[in-house]
């Protein structure tokens, strides 16, 4: 089987800084495929250089049997790449369907339409209700993000990644600062997304990674060490020296 | 700035008044011999227009362009030329005057949008300051002194805009057709991937917004309307200089913008209304009318950071609510 993202040899530099060193990455259709690693291991640079944020310095990135290496980021979102950020960014003006609304016109791609007004376009808020739905937040579709709790800033962050239909979603640090139940909720949302998309998540929680996640790669500074079943990668020596004893420590 | 517009069934209720005053101005202005404050209206009208498509750039797009004003000028200078080479058809010298407007603001806009904050501020300066001594070198049309122009833009059935009437009505006609299509475009499927490229262009793009073509859309498309304002002010002056793509001049437009109101669609016309009727009734008693201004403007930004169409909104919520 083709893998979905195939990378091979991936690199990046900032100055001296090595940030990304030669990361070979496969992804299969429908797997969800955890990053764990230190802080400063390099995991949202990959990620921002998967995206199409930040120009990669060597390497080639395939996606779906194409070369996506040069493409700008939103040419490679409406190529169904799309991610979600550590620090949440939401669209202030606009209300929480509207945000899910958006995501799903920006892959449409007519937006040169500048006349008809997008309130009269029933289906799409169809499906950006049925997405809140999914997310849990039906109830506060009228709000401004602003006027929403951390948590569920957090799940619209993810929720909007996920509305415009990705085959693969890069989540960074998607639990990032919640609490407890919080993560709870988002632990249960991401599992669920097994049916509709492939997932890199990118994240610091390693309990929960281990139960959500088909296979675990760990980066440090910016080369992985490994890669393999939770059970293979939770049991490797250099993945406990190098990460999880110092997480378990901490 | 932080509310989607949305039409409220109460602004019928602002919008009816104020369209009859401003149809019925020209009469009210007679009755009350005050012929003379018939030019101002129209400056008034004229400003609206440019400040409005400033607007669009500035409060919509979130690009604050210091080179406005020579898409203005330039709309100027094309119909001017015209009329001084003895081509009179209005239509003419629009379609003329947004060709090369459009174009202009096409190359401006695409090297331009590239650049992001104070970059962008400062490379649409030069390329306005660019325009302005292109225009002082251009003898044949009065170089640094201008270009006084005898003949007006005609249109069909013998409507002259050298008739004051006639200039205000048109120049009317043209500030409505302005704000009823960015009435339309701010909800619309342009308008709102605008506007996420506004609030967050990192994330507009990670979604599959091709957010630098939208904007560089909207930079052309204010440009043109920059232009036809361009080509009222001709008309209405008879006289065109260098002057009119100063930099200053970009910097009053977007006084009138921040004092109307950023990202709102009556903020272009609330700004150059408010401003430019300061201007004149405080002339009137003190040479230093800018000093006064300059308080009225502080005001604003410290007490009504939406501009004065915000600050009536608020006021229009509040009477409704109660």
């Amino acid at each position: 089987m083709n893998p979905l993202l195939d990378v091979r040899g991936l690199h990046k530099r900032f100055g001296g800084v090595v940030a990304t060193d030669r990361v070979d990455l496969q992804l299969f259709a429908g797997e969800i495929h955890a990053l764990i690693g230190p802080n400063g291991a390099g995991k949202t640079t990959l990620v921002s250089q998967l995206a199409g944020q930040l120009p990669s310095d060597g390497g080639r990135i395939v996606f779906d049997g194409h070369d996506i290496t040069h493409l700008v980021a939103h040419e490679r979102a409406r190529r169904g790449l799309v991610r979600s950020f550590q620090v949440t960014r939401l669209f202030k003006s606009f209300s929480v369907l509207e945000n899910i609304a958006l995501a799903l016109q920006a892959v449409a791609g007519s937006s040169l339409r500048a006349w008809r007004p997008v309130r009269a376009e029933t289906a799409l808020f169809e499906q950006s209700r049925a997405m809140l739905a999914t997310l849990g937040l039906a109830a506060k579709e009228h709000l401004f993000v602003a006027q929403l709790a951390h948590g569920e800033q957090r799940l619209l962050e993810v929720g909007i990644a996920l509305a415009s239909g990705p085959r693969l979603l890069l989540l960074d640090e998607p639990m990032a600062g919640m609490g407890p139940q919080e993560s709870g909720a988002m632990e249960q949302l991401i599992a669920t997304l097994r049916a509709r998309c492939t997932v890199l998540l990118i994240e610091h929680d390693v309990d929960a990674v281990f139960r959500l996640a088909d296979r675990v790669g760990v980066l440090v500074n910016g080369r992985i060490i490994a890669s393999g079943s939770p059970a293979q990668v939770r049991s490797d020596p250099n993945v406990v020296a190098a990460y999880l004893g110092e997480a378990a420590q901490a | 700035m932080a509310l989607p517009d949305r039409p409220a069934a109460s602004s019928i209720g602002t919008l009816v008044p104020g369209a009859v005053l401003a149809l019925a101005l020209p009469w009210l202005l007679q009755a009350l011999q005050m012929d003379f404050y018939l030019s101002v209206a129209s400056r008034v009208v004229v400003y609206a227009i440019a400040a409005t498509s400033l607007n669009l750039v500035l409060g919509y797009g979130g690009m604050v362009s210091l080179g406005h004003a020579a898409f203005v000028g330039l709309g100027s200078y094309v119909t001017g030329i015209l009329l001084a080479e003895g081509v009179t058809g209005f239509g003419v010298h629009l379609v003329a005057t947004v060709a090369i407007t459009a174009l202009m603001a096409l190359v401006i806009g695409a090297i331009s949008l590239r650049t992001r904050g104070v970059y962008f501020i400062m490379i649409t300066l030069a390329f306005a300051q660019m325009l302005f001594y292109l225009a002082n070198s251009v003898k044949g049309y009065g170089g640094d002194e201008g270009l006084t122009l005898r003949a007006r833009s005609l249109l069909p059935f013998g409507i002259d805009l050298k008739n004051g009437i006639a200039f205000y009505y048109v120049a009317l006609c043209v500030l409505a057709a302005a704000l009823f299509a960015l009435a339309r475009f701010v909800p619309s499927r342009l308008g709102r991937a605008v506007l996420a490229g506004r609030d967050d262009e990192v994330r507009a793009e990670a979604l599959g917004f091709a957010t630098f073509r939208y904007k560089l859309a909207i930079f052309v498309a204010a440009g043109a309307l920059a232009g036809i304002a361009g080509a009222l002010s001709v008309n209405l002056q008879g006289y065109v200089s260098p002057n009119a793509l100063h930099w200053t001049q970009s910097g009053t437009l977007l006084v009138m913008v921040i004092l109307g109101g950023v990202g709102s669609v009556w903020g272009g016309l609330a700004g150059a209304l408010v401003l430019l009727l300061l201007q004149e009734v405080l002339a009137a008693y003190t040479q230093y009318w800018e000093f006064w201004t300059g308080w009225v403007l502080l005001a604003v930004v410290l007490f009504a950071r939406r501009g004065l169409a915000g600050l009536l909104f608020d006021l229009r919520t509040r009477l409704a609510a109660r």
